[in-house]
């Protein structure tokens, strides 16, 4: 008895052991970003490296939130995130609506279209886009930011919000409308309501691909003005000299309300981010 | 990806549907069909046409020139640097995704610790999944550099005498980009296969101690087999996915130095926007959406077979 508790114990010491090193792996990059960002930029490559800086200080954040040009590029990350997240529920649910309680011509082609066009490399689409959105008078503007990323959003979304429509029993849209109400009425009064979590799940995911996004927002924007914040990060790079505790305080900045929805919502956030890979 | 639009079966009689019930559904998916029309079929046949015309976007009246371009591009002496980077830099990245994710989604799936304990590790673990590939980019351009905090630990255990400039020297810049890119995607996989580990039915286990099967044996023959489907759908999407990076590689290379980790996305992008050959790289991009298509293809086909 005793030996095997004392084996328990080692078993238990081992993987502690294994856990923690994994967590340097993961963590410990993530902890100097913090760290580095409360320095001053003369003391980012100190030697010897300090953890916990002497000076430490608000500085760097202070200059990012004081510049109006980088207060911008989060501006334009959250309108563009934000109107992407609802336009791409209304046209989704709209989809899924008709995909999961109508029957009608070129269905089935048309949803296998819409799961194939997923697989369209983004590059591919990248030079018509710029020749299309400078036709169009788009170019460099919040809308052609925005219906460029429903385009990479809505596939998913209409997939995940018909697979979640055709969980929910047809009786309560169907009494609905025995019951006088129109299409539109039962999808808004009945089945959004009850849709909540799958929604939510959409919803993350949509904004994530959003808020991160890189190629499209470096090639369809030109001016300072309508840059997001991963060019915005890439332009501080740019500059002459590297100011990486102002890096470093935007990307914690940057990363701020991807963190709040991982915080609050990690169920539907982990859930709307694995869907793909994982059946349920 | 995996879930299919089920028909719904209307029990009300077609002839007993009134007109605006019919046209309903189309007013429903229109938004959807005219966005991915405009957007989607548009550029790909915008695409493909600027790729056999001769210098499209920056000519204002391109004549057709057949496949000149794709020529042009397949002779190019940078693609088959380009092609060679992009396998291994997805092959070695999906492999390494898979392991880490794997060991990292199982040691977390103890019963030995508190679930406390296991929540915390987990939190930190999830940690890179966070982060927007720009910020990755930056961080580990800080974390990489000659002074930077890597180097340091490096001398400090004695491996280097002095700091090594790992994204910008040719022999490392490579394997530091693949690295960076393990760091940041392992978390996907963790927690698709922790979800994975916690559906298997806890009797499989406890038959095969009876049995006496030791750790291995069990992982062998009841864990993998048990994770297979998810291990699959994953490393494919993966594949996918990896092939196409290109803010990593654009933000920490840019591709450099001398092509060591030029990629096809990087190809494709500099010859359209460096070198305003957009015929070319017209080109390229049709013929990356030939190799995603067939990717694509075999994930599709798996999945079906799955059902």
């Amino acid at each position: 008895m005793a030996t095997k508790r004392r084996g328990h114990l080692l078993k238990k010491t081992g993987l502690l052991v294994a856990l923690s090193a994994g967590a340097i792996f993961a963590g410990f990059p993530v902890l100097w970003m913090a760290s580095s960002s409360f320095k001053s930029n003369t003391e980012i490559f100190a030697y010897p490296p300090k953890l916990i800086t002497e000076h430490f200080s608000f500085d760097a954040y202070i200059a990012i939130l004081t510049d109006p040009t980088k207060v911008r590029f989060f501006i334009n990350s959250y309108v563009v995130a934000i109107c992407v997240t609802l336009l791409t529920l209304l046209v989704a649910l709209l989809a899924a609506y008709a995909f999961s309680r109508f029957e009608f011509r070129f269905k089935k082609p048309l949803s296998m279209l819409i799961v194939s066009v997923q697989a369209v490399p983004p590059i591919t689409l990248l030079i018509p886009f710029f020749g299309l959105m400078v036709v169009l008078g788009l170019y460099n503007t919040y809308l052609g930011l925005i219906l460029t990323y429903m385009v990479f959003t809505l596939p998913y979304a209409i997939i995940m919000m018909t697979g979640y429509f055709n969980t929910l029993p047809k009786e309560l849209d169907e009494a609905a409308r025995v019951d006088g109400a129109s299409s539109m009425g039962a999808l808004w009064r009945i089945l959004v309501p009850i849709s909540v979590p799958g929604i939510v799940s959409v919803g993350i995911y949509t904004f994530m691909i959003s808020w991160n996004e890189f190629l499209f927002a470096l090639t369809l924007t030109r001016t300072p003005d309508m840059r997001t914040v991963p060019i915005g990060i890439q332009l501080l790079m740019g500059q002459n000299s590297y100011e990486w505790n102002q890096m470093m305080a935007m990307s914690i900045l940057g990363c701020i309300p991807v963190l709040v929805l991982f915080l609050f919502f990690q169920r539907f956030f982990i859930g709307g981010m694995t869907a793909g890979a994982v059946k349920n | 990806m995996s879930i299919k639009i089920i028909n719904a079966d209307v029990s009300r009689g077609a002839s007993t549907k009134s007109l605006g019930r019919r046209l309903a559904p189309y007013g429903f998916i229109s938004p959807t069909a005219a966005l991915l029309f405009v957007l989607m079929f548009i550029p790909i046949a915008m695409v493909v046409g600027y790729s056999v015309m001769d210098n499209v976007i920056v000519n204002k009246h391109p004549q057709f020139i057949g496949f000149d371009s794709y020529i042009k591009v397949l002779t190019n002496s940078v693609l088959p640097t380009a092609v060679m980077n992009t396998a291994v830099f997805t092959v070695v990245s999906v492999i390494a995704h898979l392991v880490l994710g794997l060991l990292f989604a199982m040691m977390l799936n103890t019963k030995l610790l508190s679930n406390v304990t296991t929540g915390l590790f987990r939190v930190i673990y999830i940690l890179p999944w966070l982060f927007t590939v720009a910020i990755i980019a930056i961080l580990w351009k800080l974390l990489l550099n000659p002074n930077g905090v890597i180097n340091y630990a490096l001398i400090s255990l004695g491996l280097t005498d002095k700091g090594i400039e790992w994204l910008s020297s040719p022999a490392t810049a490579l394997i530091a980009v693949t690295f960076i890119n393990i760091w940041a995607g392992y978390p996907f996989y963790m927690v698709s296969l922790l979800a994975g580990l916690q559906g298997i039915p806890k009797d499989l286990y406890e038959a095969a101690k009876v049995d006496g099967a030791s750790g291995f044996q069990q992982f062998w023959s009841i864990t993998l087999p048990q994770l297979k489907p998810i291990i699959i759908s994953m490393s494919m999407l993966d594949v996918i996915w990896t092939s196409q990076q290109f803010a990593l590689i654009w933000m920490t290379t840019g591709g450099g130095p001398i092509n060591v980790t030029e990629m096809l996305s990087t190809f494709t992008y500099k010859l359209a926007f460096s070198n305003y050959q957009f015929s070319q790289a017209s080109a390229s991009a049709v013929m990356i959406l030939v190799l995603s298509t067939i990717l694509a293809f075999f994930y599709a086909r798996y999945q079906k077979a799955r059902d």
